[in-house]
């Protein structure tokens, strides 16, 4: 459903300009007029919350770097110069790194509402992928940026994490050296990683702009994942109806985000971090930030060797390969319905598997040792047959419920009282 | 543009490589080499620079360290563990079978790496000699790279009396080697020689 055009320049400057650079018509087309399915919920406002929370991570980012020193013997200093000398240092700091934390709630969300609703599917299958492409960008950033205040769970979360990279066979060691610079991770790591972490948010703003541009030729998805089949029955204009939606979330979404960097603003980081990094002494219980403990629990469930495989080597492919297995989800899940909302089975799966991936993140956090290890090894098996066994053969055996004939439908059959609705004049 | 609009390119020509083909491949190979020269040194820079290279070696004064007492060096920006061993130490580090160890080489870089990882082949320096009172070893867990405790003294050993690593339980035995817990290989000796009878030269 490629939108045609229905911007008018309102006046003789924006028609010179629209014959020469047509770039009001390009934004009025993709956020004024856009024609988008009546009955999106809640649920779909994560994509504008995270559009933002990119800007602010770049803004405060950008001015942040004014302040800080990337070497090693500066570093640690130079962060508490911000929070103590820099004006308003301390609000740019915790803004960027709540912020963080934010973003990685908010991505999860978006993720787990496109696993539910099946905006994956046929014709959204690039959409999906560009989405996880970002993801894997903003783990990189998170990661790199998490070094930089080059206090101890910096230096030894990127000791644990960069190691991994050592299990990799023949190249794995090169790799390593080539990323650290030096036989540890010290100065030269600092460096590279403060200007990749300032790079990598441009390259994923790109990429944002692709995974746009790619929802924007199919439309949007939508509760029912009937698409729309009468513009004017079963869409609203972007503007002002889902300007305003999205601006409400945001500001709830923005006043729990205050709560945190007003008044709990090291709730979600680690104490160790505030001591300065030192190569001679690990900390007694390293930890990644939150957003990545599911993963960790992954990386840390290999515990046995795999024939030729060591445990070490086959944490690491679980690990990557637990983001892997979300490039060929569409194709994957066989079943012809998009939502789940029709699909009775596959969606007690899928709470299922929000558990799990819940209960990942709490056992990223605890000590590798006892029943620990094994719940982890239970949920990252139930992590991998969700994708590999679940969805494929789910579309075989599930009897769907009977899909809506449209969205108006689908609508008027929640709410039988209401006039259908019209876009207001 | 294809090559086949072109005035001079009839529809059967069109199968023989013509000069414009030539040129296509030949600016695209010319290309190619640039962007390889390009990339080289673009890559090469992220490898240690010459000042991390010169700092390879470090020299340990080994006189005041008693027996059953070990201590940390740096070097490379990594620590390294020196145990002087006490006989009952180095008796049960020698009771060990190879074939009940988890790693079977010795991981020595003084060594070949076909090794196997013998108590004897864990103390034997650069010249070959083994100094069996002597343990030296790179203090960097083999799993992901934390450093194991047991080092200084109170500190947890590990099931096997010799270092324990916090992070994810990997347990060392008396001659570093890994005998439980995640860690897939024993802890590195790194390439060591005694330049006197209480000093050693570790590099």
């Amino acid at each position: 459903m490629v939108h045609q055009s229905t911007y008018k320049p309102g006046s003789a400057l924006e028609s010179w300009l629209d014959k020469r650079l047509p770039i009001l018509r390009l934004a009025y087309d993709s956020f004024g007029d856009y024609p988008v399915p009546k009955n999106l919920n809640y649920w779909w406002t994560f994509g504008g919350i995270l559009g933002l929370f990119l800007v602010i991570q770049i803004i405060t980012g950008v001015v942040l770097a004014m302040h800080y020193t990337p070497e090693a013997s500066l570093a640690f200093a130079s962060v508490e110069h911000i929070m103590r000398d820099v004006n308003y240092g301390w609000l740019l700091r915790y803004i960027h790194s709540n912020g963080a934390s934010f973003f990685f709630l908010a991505v999860y969300i978006h993720m787990f509402r496109g696993l539910f609703y099946g905006s994956y599917k046929e014709p959204r299958e690039v959409v999906w992928i560009l989405g996880v492409v970002i993801f894997l960008l903003m783990m990189a950033t998170a990661f790199m940026g998490y070094v930089l205040p080059w206090g101890q769970m910096s230096f030894w979360g990127a000791t644990v994490i960069t190691n991994i990279l050592a299990a990799v066979p023949v190249v794995g060691e090169s790799i390593q050296q080539l990323l650290w610079g030096g036989p540890s991770i010290a100065n030269p790591t600092l460096n590279r990683f403060f200007s990749l972490h300032y790079l990598l948010p441009f390259a994923i703003f790109g990429v944002v702009a692709l995974h746009v541009w790619a929802f924007h030729i199919p439309g949007n998805n939508n509760p029912t994942g009937v698409p729309i089949k009468d513009v004017k029955k079963d869409s609203l204009p972007f503007h002002p109806y889902y300007t305003v939606k999205d601006g409400f979330a945001i500001v709830v979404y923005m006043t729990i985000f205050a709560v945190f960097v007003f008044y709990m603003p090291n709730a979600l980081g680690h104490p160790d971090n505030y001591v300065e990094a030192n190569p001679l002494s690990t900390p007694a219980h390293i930890v990644p930030e939150w957003y990545f403990l599911p993963f960790y629990a992954i990386l840390r469930a290999i515990t046995f060797n795999i024939g030729p495989i060591t445990s070490k080597l086959g944490g690491v492919i679980a690990m990557f390969g637990s983001i892997g297995v979300l490039f060929i989800l569409p194709w994957l899940d066989t079943s012809k319905v998009r939502s789940m909302r029709y699909r009775p089975t596959a969606q007690l799966w899928f709470f299922l598997f929000v558990a799990c991936c819940i209960g990942l993140g709490y056992l990223g956090g605890q000590p590798a040792e006892g029943v620990y290890v094994v719940w982890a090894q239970i949920l990252t098996a139930y992590y991998f047959a969700f994708f590999l066994i679940i969805l494929p053969l789910l579309g075989v055996l599930e009897k769907p419920k009977p899909l809506p004939k449209s969205i108006n439908e689908a609508v008027l059959r929640k709410n039988p009282a209401a006039p259908a609705l019209q876009p207001a004049e | 543009m294809s090559a086949d609009s072109g005035p001079h390119v009839k529809g059967a020509a069109a199968e023989e490589p013509s000069r414009r083909d030539f040129i296509h491949i030949f600016g695209a190979a010319i290309a190619g080499v640039g962007a390889v020269g390009a990339i080289v040194p673009l890559v090469d820079q992220m490898n240690p620079d010459a000042s991390v290279r010169a700092l390879s070696t470090k020299e340990v004064d080994l006189a005041a360290i008693e027996p059953g007492q070990a201590i940390k060096v740096m070097w490379q920006g990594k620590p390294v563990f020196i145990r002087r061993r006490t006989a009952e130490e180095i008796r049960e580090a020698e009771t060990a079978q190879v074939s009940s160890l988890k790693d079977e080489a010795a991981r020595n870089d003084n060594l070949p790496a076909d090794a196997v990882a013998t108590d004897m082949d864990r103390v034997t320096d650069a010249e070959g000699k083994t100094h069996p009172e002597w343990l030296i070893l790179v203090g960097v867990c083999t799993h992901l790279g934390c450093i194991p405790l047991g080092t200084a003294q109170g500190e947890v050993r590990g099931d096997f009396q010799g270092w324990f690593c916090p992070c994810h339980g990997s347990h060392y035995d008396l001659a570093g080697r890994i005998r439980k817990g995640p860690a897939p290989e024993n802890l590195r000796v790194p390439p060591y020689q005694f330049v006197s009878d209480t000093a050693i030269r570790i590099g």
